[in-house]
């Protein structure tokens, strides 16, 4: 998988079929996870704050909460699915790349399902083994508006 | 469909010594009595004045469904006026937040007023030469919320004309507003790092109760501790902890630590929970910022305000503080089955960085809508709601440590896993809702 933008339809297709810890194995040690509170406009993590900023620590509890059977949110279970746009590549240099996916993701689970629309900006790092994740970016659309709970990963 | 509009008995009856009726949580007729009686009359957290540092600026806040803008005016003043043309009724701003410049313009026909609401100028004046606008109440200008308090720049309002003041509303509560800002060695606070919304599909009762139970961490967010304690299993209890689980690992405490943690409650619903100590007492200690308090406060009383960590302090019915990390909660009502929470960070000036990091850390991990540990509470609510609408038993239990001796009582200290704070909430909920209906 040399190209970055299959590498981004990997990815989501990891989260939509739940395979949590496969996809924990895409990021670097020094990879997160971020959800900025205002959206594409914000700058860092540390002036504003987020939806989430997760190191790997804070993925893998997240990975390892959602399979407890105590995980009471989880019954039923959320499903998810991300529809991509094609992504495109934004930025490339030796041995890394910025990758920008527009897409809608849907969350379901019971009777409820919510719709959220953005843009992901992968930034990949090439390893012995592959790309694997320095950050995930999720740009939502009206990311500050009040939102109901969103529990797998966008 | 019981009515209750015109039945305060009825009213009443739905709050009990030791327990309450479900209809409190579902009937949308209540929720409509509410906003009247309870959010219309008592004194509701609208903002934070540091929203509107500059003249001109204002912020747009629906209370007890009015809505509302905060606005700075050129002397320094923080005024609260309704968000209506006093012409045709056009919001005068749509965003949540600006600065309007020297006045308001309304969109729709031009009318201006100033900062403070008095009205400024129409087109085709003349054409009111004759008629009785000025004795009209849209001759007068915008209309403005006479009961405003800003106490320590936490902006409060009280809708209606008559009721208690400022003071003897909250009394000692506002303690926990002056340990918050008493933080800050320059004795001052602002907004910052935004604010997460989360839409809840429950009454808003529930989530204020559950603000004040110490019995649901163990088994509700068994699934965030047992994850945090598996992760962070090996570590010496010395090791330094990462925010995060410094911040998720307290929340597996035993029934004992947080019935040992004790609470306290006052008239009119509020409540300290954690007056010995809390989930948040052993955050790591900051020498330089110690250091700091001390050269701001003196030794002693630095001390004092660094070892109070409540858990939360409720200011009945809409605010939540948290002195520790730096963090509110807000409960906005939207309806019966919904409801609108707001979690801000604060800034404290002179502080480390730090303490704005660990106010925006937990907001994220704890209150944002992509939580670790929230998800497990707001399922359950959502759970709750629907629960209450089979049939069967009509009530919910909140005898836990009742004891008859509280009914003549206000202020009580009592153990942490005691419903008292829950029951407490009630009576001023019954006092307030059928206080309009004797009138």
């Amino acid at each position: 998988m040399n190209d970055p933008r299959d590498f981004v339809a990997h990815e989501a297709a990891l989260l939509d079929e739940r395979r949590f810890d496969d996809w924990l194995a895409l990021f670097a040690e020094d990879g997160h996870y971020w959800v900025p509170l205002r959206g594409a406009a914000q700058a860092d993590p540390f002036s504003h704050n987020s939806l989430a900023y997760e190191d790997r620590l804070l993925l893998q509890l997240r990975v390892d909460r959602l399979k407890s059977p105590r995980a009471h949110s989880q019954h039923p279970a959320s499903h998810s699915q991300h529809v991509l746009q094609p992504s495109r590549i934004e930025e490339e240099s030796d041995g890394e790349v910025r990758v920008r996916t527009p897409f809608l993701y849907v969350e379901a689970r019971g009777e409820s399902q919510i719709l959220l629309s953005g843009t992901a900006r992968h930034h990949l790092v090439r390893t012995a083994s592959g790309w694997a994740i320095r950050q995930k970016r999720i740009d939502l659309l009206n990311a500050a508006r009040a939102l109901p709970a969103i529990q797998l990963f966008i | 469909m019981t009515s209750y509009r015109h039945h305060p008995d009825r009213i009443a009856a739905l709050v009990q010594d030791d327990r309450v009726h479900r209809d409190l949580y579902l009937s949308e007729e209540i929720f409509a009595l509410e906003q009247e009686r309870l959010f219309a009359n008592t004194w509701v957290f609208l903002g934070h004045a540091s929203q509107v540092p500059e003249a001109g600026d204002f912020v747009t806040q629906e209370v007890a469904g009015r809505p509302l803008l905060m606005v700075r005016q050129p002397d320094g003043a923080v005024h609260v006026m309704y968000n209506r043309c006093a012409h045709k009724g056009t919001q005068l701003v749509t965003d949540e937040s600006g600065n309007t410049g020297r006045f308001f313009r309304c969109p729709y026909h031009a009318w201006t007023y100033k900062l403070d609401g008095a009205p400024l100028g129409l087109p085709l004046k003349n054409g009111y030469e004759g008629t009785r606008l000025k004795a009209c109440e849209s001759g007068q200008g915008l209309s403005v919320v006479k009961h405003v308090k800003v106490y320590r720049d936490f902006v409060f309002v009280r809708l209606a004309d008559t009721g208690p003041s400022f003071e003897d509303y909250f009394g000692e509560v506002l303690g926990a507003i002056d340990n918050m800002v008493d933080r800050s060695p320059e004795g001052k606070l602002t907004v910052g790092g935004g604010v997460l919304r989360n839409i809840v599909h429950c009454n808003w009762k529930m989530y204020l109760e559950n603000i004040n139970d110490t019995v649901h961490p163990m088994s509700t967010h068994e699934s965030a501790t047992k994850a945090a304690e598996a992760l962070w299993e090996g570590h010496a209890p010395s090791d330094p902890k990462p925010m995060a689980m410094e911040q998720i690992l307290p929340f597996g405490s035993g029934y004992e630590f947080f019935d040992r943690m004790g609470g306290r409650v006052f008239a009119n619903g509020h409540s300290v929970l954690g007056v010995n100590f809390s989930i948040h007492s052993n955050y790591a200690q900051l020498p330089e910022y110690k250091a700091a308090m001390q050269a701001a406060h003196g030794a002693e009383r630095a001390a004092d305000i660094l070892q109070r960590s409540p858990q939360n302090s409720v200011f009945y019915p809409s605010l939540s503080v948290k002195g520790s990390p730096q963090a509110i909660r807000v409960i906005r009502p939207l309806a019966a089955d919904r409801t609108l929470i707001e979690a801000w960070s604060f800034r404290a000036a002179g502080a480390p960085a730090l303490l704005f990091e660990r106010a925006m850390s937990y907001n994220r991990l704890v209150f944002s809508p992509m939580s670790v540990v929230a998800h497990d509470d707001v399922h359950l609510f959502e759970s709750i709601q629907q629960g209450l609408r089979a049939g069967g038993n009509e009530w919910v239990s909140l005898h836990r440590n009742f004891d008859a001796a509280e009914l003549a009582q206000s202020t009580i200290t009592t153990n942490g896993t005691n419903e008292l704070l829950m029951r407490n909430q009630f009576r001023a909920w019954a006092k307030a809702m059928a206080a309009e209906a004797a009138a």
